[in-house]
């Protein structure tokens, strides 16, 4: 198959993700690259497990003092529920259908987005009433650099997938872009992984004490 | 994009390499720019020998010599041997499998430039207010203590070269599992593709966690975060865990592709296959599986405690079986063969007792308790250097001699390639070997000078001249090429007469596009086969059609100069110079910007018709 | 011609080795064990140089009859051979083997050099010693005596030393290579570990044994030697007296040195203390204690003890230890420095 044939519902494979020769070396080339950020983030978590709640002197607070369980679940809802929708829109594009697969991106944007938002809101909250920035000890190093670097993925995300509708908008799916469409979702599933051990080894384990 | 360039200007040849994708001529490129940094390294050696060959010498300060030892050693590992090591494995490794070409062409010209901007700017830290001199390994106390702007060169330069390699292993790893010729199982492999493969898995995991070490030490030092600032809550040990995460590995991802070209030459010179195939592919799965458990064997001393030192030294041990099946593999191999010494030969049979010196004292290393006082001492310097350049250096010049009528259609000269060898294995050992009982008798290593009254003055003496010897031999081989490049004498597709792998099955050097028709492999060895049974050249598994190849393209140059750019508006930005944010931000975009572009604009490549390639019946090479 | 110049290089080579080996000074090297630890590396030292030479002793039989008889003679292709299991099982097999006869001593040693538990008890009689390395210079404080002292390790023959470790500044490492391995200096946490300094190997190196710091720490790294005086129990005991008792800072007896004295006094002993009981907290002390500064070994750890190195080093210190934080610190005169150098030079504990 080649990525310029133009298709239809009928003559659309069944995997259009892994169609053509290129499409076997993006998907296999993108997990691999998942392997490599699954490695760095572990590094992060090693990081930040080392220097949780290590602060100066006894004025700083520490992670039980910080977190508060209803926001961070709310934003995890929110971040689960976007890789729920993303699915949905894989399952389209798997069926021809361009317009349902990106109505459901959309989705996923939106709730994407919206996590962020809480997220910023949730930063500020902490630098304001308690003084917990990037800067004030090695555990505000620590926990900044690895939510905050999980927020810029996200934020990557975003911009990924906004770009990828834009662009594709006019001409509907082939075997060029397809490729393209599951990568950015793989990624987004990943995202949502990885704060899923946030929540845990951060924000749960910190409030546990 | 035409395969026989004689005519062309030199402006269009630079324009060609600049926009490459070939997987052929960027191996071109990593072999200028590693041989180049090779010989940036050798000089900063060689400053080293010349300030510590009398006590109390005076040739270069305490603080510059600090500079010197770091730069030799983060130029050599990561600007050097790496790059030399890609320059052979993107040459080779997909003439061997039967591929076209990589996996991702644009990506693999992109981790070239990745490479060259970071290296150049890692190196341009000369000529500002003084390169980093905290060491290879760059410990966080030391590094944050440093003044000037040599670290942040480090730390910057680094996280762009490092980028260019992590894409570089993902390539690789790709190209390996999806484009391999028709028949072409992975027990019918070359031993130098699966070391390709494992040493890319290596790349992949090892990487990430100096990346992420490189950014907190950045954010230390640019941003005022407190990873490495004990009085914040921070800890320095940390540094040390990341570094040598990757660091370990990282000498495995060096010395796995030197094995392979060593796995290549010996049968190549015996006319006798790899003994013990099975067991050398299985050998080097678990080099590189358990150089990933061995890390804190450089962190010893740190004060982990008995358990952790008394684990990782056992762990330790362990790599020495694989490391051992391999040696006798190897001579195994030539064992009952009908050896012809040819330069590569030679090499070859000079790493067998240098590597295995270097690798028994890295057991005797291994041994914790008595680590305690071989660490930081000459008796570490002399093992790394048994192990890396009688490892890794001897495998670059073997490679060199083997692989340059693959690349380049020209034979290096024999009888200057033998002298090149003398010389610098000679001074090789003259340098180093010494260095172990200098370890021993107590000098440490990192150090400017010596005080006299010590017993260290003979030895060190010895071991500068050695040094001269090994110059004078790279100066040969520096002549060597220059003369086989003027003389320009074309050679045929298996010039050694005795290759038995698909890349001696091409011309030398292959037309663009390496293969008309992908090749039927039938088993191990696979031209090898071919030839026994009396045939000219490899079967073809397919029939002759139009090819499909990559479009060359200015980004990835691009993209690397954009990082390039933003690194020097992210340095002095610390300086609060008005011109870094602006910098920063343009290079940034120039960045970003062509990614998007990259991303946008569809490129399907072109089609070389099969009325072209029918024409060629001499597998000149058509013109694009 | 090559097989001929191989045997040469592998006899030079031996030769070489059998001369080289056991060789080094005294009060230096790691082949010239002066205590219980250093005998204990150099003992495994010895084990793995062993079962390593045999390895080399098997593969350098193979590579020479390789080397020597299948030079190619004749066209023939020779025979393909795939591999031999047995061959693969033995040169597993008994590797294996030699690494377990190197690993059990290995964890044994391991463990016994980590053991400090004596530190830790109440009521130990223990010598323990803090070892506080700054930049380029080392404090020596003993607790359980209330001195502090600097440059000099002073420690008692024939018992264990415990050491507790920590940096001031960046990371260093304290070594005494004739006596045992090093430790790491770091600034986030304190590591212990002991020593044993033995007497008869002691009186060898002439009770005297050089130090060194193993961990590159600034562009003075190779200057930061320290020395460790060794001395029968009795004999330590009586110079603790000694320094203890130098409650008040002794009154200098020249006029020279009284000048000097008041220079002192005014420059230097912000920094420098010259009594040995120091009520400063340890981190805040930035210079080398100086009460015995006048029966040290080096002067800053590697110029000779002598008038003249001191006045050198006095005149302009950047230049003997580029980086060291004295630089700059002062302004004196010519003159001044000879009134301090006489000074300094008399301030003894022990007649």
């Amino acid at each position: 198959m080649h990525a310029e044939d133009k298709l239809t519902y009928e003559t659309w494979p069944a995997e259009p993700e892994k169609s053509t020769l290129e499409a076997k070396n993006k998907f296999l080339g993108f997990w691999f690259f998942l392997g490599g950020e699954t490695v760095l983030f572990a590094s992060l978590f090693a990081t930040y497990l080392a220097l949780k709640d290590k602060v100066p002197d006894t004025t700083h607070h520490l992670a039980k003092d910080l977190f508060e369980l209803p926001l961070t679940f709310v934003a995890t809802m929110l971040l689960l529920t976007s890789s729920l929708t993303s699915v949905y829109a894989m399952y389209h594009m798997k069926n021809f259908n361009a317009k349902k697969m990106n109505f459901w991106l959309v989705l996923t944007l939106l709730l994407g987005a919206a996590f962020l938002v809480l997220e910023i809101y949730e930063f500020n909250h902490y630098v304001h009433e308690f003084h917990h920035t990037f800067t004030s000890s090695a555990f505000g190093s620590a926990f900044y650099t690895l939510v905050g670097f999980h927020g810029g993925h996200v934020a990557f995300g975003l911009l990924w997938i906004t770009t990828l509708i834009v662009r594709n908008s006019k001409r509907g799916l082939d075997l060029y872009n397809a490729p393209k469409f599951y990568v950015a979702s793989l990624y987004w599933h990943f995202i949502d992984v990885v704060w899923v051990f946030i929540f845990t080894v951060v924000y749960l384990m910190g409030m546990v004490g | 994009m035409s395969t026989y360039a004689q005519k062309k200007g030199f402006g269009a040849t630079l324009w060609d390499f600049l926009t490459t994708v070939d997987h052929k001529k960027i191996a071109i490129l990593y072999l200028i720019a590693g041989g180049f940094f090779f010989v940036v390294g050798g000089l900063e050696a060689v400053f080293i020998r010349i300030q510590l060959a009398v006590p109390n010498n005076d040739f270069v300060s305490a603080g510059l010599f600090n500079e010197i030892i770091t730069m030799h050693g983060t130029t050599m590992i990561f600007l050097a041997a790496m790059p030399l090591v890609f320059a052979f494995m993107n040459a080779v490794m997909p003439l061997q499998i039967g591929a076209r070409d990589v996996a991702f062409p644009f990506v693999n010209a992109l981790g070239f430039w990745l490479f060259f901007f970071g290296g150049v700017f890692l190196n341009l830290s000369w000529f500002f207010d003084g390169a980093p001199d905290a060491g290879w390994t760059s410990y966080a106390s030391l590094a944050m203590a440093s003044k000037g702007h040599g670290i942040d060169f480090y730390v910057l330069g680094l996280q762009i070269s490092g980028l260019g390699t992590l894409i570089g292993g993902i390539n690789f790893l790709v190209t390996i599992i999806n484009m391999r010729a028709p028949g072409m199982t992975y027990m019918r492999m070359p031993l130098f593709t699966w070391t390709t493969f494992v040493t890319s898995a290596l790349i992949l995991f090892a990487f990430p966690p100096l990346t992420v070490g490189l950014v907190l030490m950045m954010f230390d030092r640019m941003f005022g975060s407190n990873f490495f600032v004990t009085t914040m809550g921070g800890n320095t040990v940390i540094w040390e865990h990341l570094f040598w995460i990757f660091g370990h590995p990282e000498v495995y991802i060096l010395i796995l592709p030197a094995f392979g070209i060593f796995s290549e030459i010996f049968p190549i010179f015996s006319r006798k296959r790899l003994f013990g195939y099975s067991s050398m592919v299985f050998a080097t799965v678990l080099i590189g599986f358990l150089g990933f458990m061995v890390w804190a064997h450089h962190m010893f001393t740190t004060g982990l405690g008995p358990v952790a030192n008394a684990i990782f030294a056992v762990a330790t041990m362990a790599i020495g079986v694989p490391t051992g099946i391999k040696i006798f593999n190897w001579l195994f191999t030539v064992w009952g063969g009908s050896v012809k010494f040819t330069t590569p030969m030679h090499w070859a049979m000079a790493f067998i007792p240098s590597f295995l010196a270097g690798g028994v004292t890295g057991v005797m290393l291994a041994v914790a308790a008595a680590d305690y006082q071989y660490h930081d001492t000459y008796f570490v310097v002399a093992h790394f250097h048994y192990v890396i350049v009688g490892g890794v250096v001897f495998a670059i010049f073997a490679g060199t001699h083997l692989y340059w009528p693959k690349m380049f259609g020209t034979m290096l000269n024999e009888t200057l390639g033998k002298i090149t060898f003398w010389l610098f294995f000679v001074g090789f050992h003259m340098t180093f070997f010494i260095q172990h009982f200098l370890g021993l008798w107590g000098m440490p290593r990192r150090v400017f000078t010596y005080l006299p009254g010590q017993g260290f003055e003979t030895s060190n003496l010895i071991s500068s001249i050695g040094a001269v010897f090994m110059s004078l031999g790279v100066i040969v081989m520096l002549y060597n090429i220059i003369i086989t490049s003027v003389k320009n004498v074309k050679v045929g597709n298996d010039p050694w007469g005795d290759g038995r792998t698909l890349e001696w099955a091409l011309p030398s050097p292959p037309p663009f596009y390496n293969f008309k028709q992908l090749p039927l492999v039938r088993g191990l060895d696979a031209y090898w086969l071919e030839k026994m049974e009396g045939k000219k050249g490899m079967t073809p598994a397919e029939p002759l059609g139009d090819i499909h190849m990559p479009n060359s393209s200015i980004l990835p140059f691009v993209i690397a100069f954009g990082l390039f750019v933003a690194a020097f508006g992210a340095l002095f930005n610390m300086d609060d110079k008005a011109w870094s944010v602006p910098v920063l931000i343009i290079g940034l975009l120039i960045t970003f910007g062509a990614m998007f572009l990259r991303s946008v604009k569809d490129d399907h490549g072109f089609h070389i018709h099969k009325e072209e390639l029918m024409e060629d019946d001499n597998d000149k090479g058509v013109k694009a | 011609m090559k097989r001929l110049a191989k045997w040469r290089l592998i006899s030079i080579f031996a030769i070489l080795s059998l001369i080289l080996s056991g060789c080094g000074e005294p009060f230096l090297s790691t082949l010239r064990p002066a205590g219980e630890v250093a005998n204990m590396q150099y003992d495994l030292m010895k084990l793995s140089t062993f079962i390593m030479v045999g390895v080399i002793l098997v593969v350098a039989i193979i590579f020479v009859i390789v080397m020597v008889k299948f030079r190619r003679k004749d066209d023939r292709i020779p025979k393909q051979v795939e591999g031999s299991h047995k061959l693969e099982i033995i040169w597993t097999a008994i590797p294996i083997l030699l690494l377990l006869l190197l690993a059990v001593p290995t964890v044994s040693a391991t463990f016994k050099l980590a053991d400090v538990s004596p530190m830790d008890k109440k009521d130990s009689d223990a010598l323990v010693i803090n070892v506080r390395s700054n930049l380029y210079w080392w404090e020596f404080e003993y607790p359980g005596q209330g001195i502090v002292t600097g440059q000099d390790l002073v420690v008692p023959t024939d018992e264990k030393v415990y050491f507790n470790l920590i940096s001031s500044d960046v990371k260093h490492s304290f070594w005494v290579p004739a006596v045992g391995g090093k430790l790491d200096t770091n600034t986030e946490n304190v590591n212990k570990f002991w020593l044993e300094f033995d007497s008869a190997k002691a009186k060898e190196a002439g009770d005297l044994f050089y130090g060194k710091c193993a961990e590159l720490c600034g562009p003075s790294h190779a200057l930061m030697d320290f020395k460790v005086k060794t001395m029968s129990r009795d004999d330590f005991d009586n110079w603790v007296a000694d320094m203890k008792d130098v409650e008040e800072p002794k009154i200098a007896e020249t006029e020279s040195a009284q000048r000097g004295q008041e220079i002192f006094n005014k420059s230097c002993i912000g920094c420098h203390a010259v009594t040995p009981a120091n009520g400063t907290p340890p981190e805040a002390r930035r210079a080398p204690n100086l009460t015995n500064f006048g029966e040290r070994s080096r002067i800053a750890g590697v110029l000779d003890h002598s008038e003249e190195d001191l006045k050198k080093w006095l005149t302009d210190p950047e230049k003997y230890k580029p980086g060291n934080l004295m630089t700059g610190s002062y302004s004196l005169t010519e003159e001044q420095i000879n009134d301090v150098t006489e000074y300094l030079m008399g301030l003894k504990v022990q007649e």
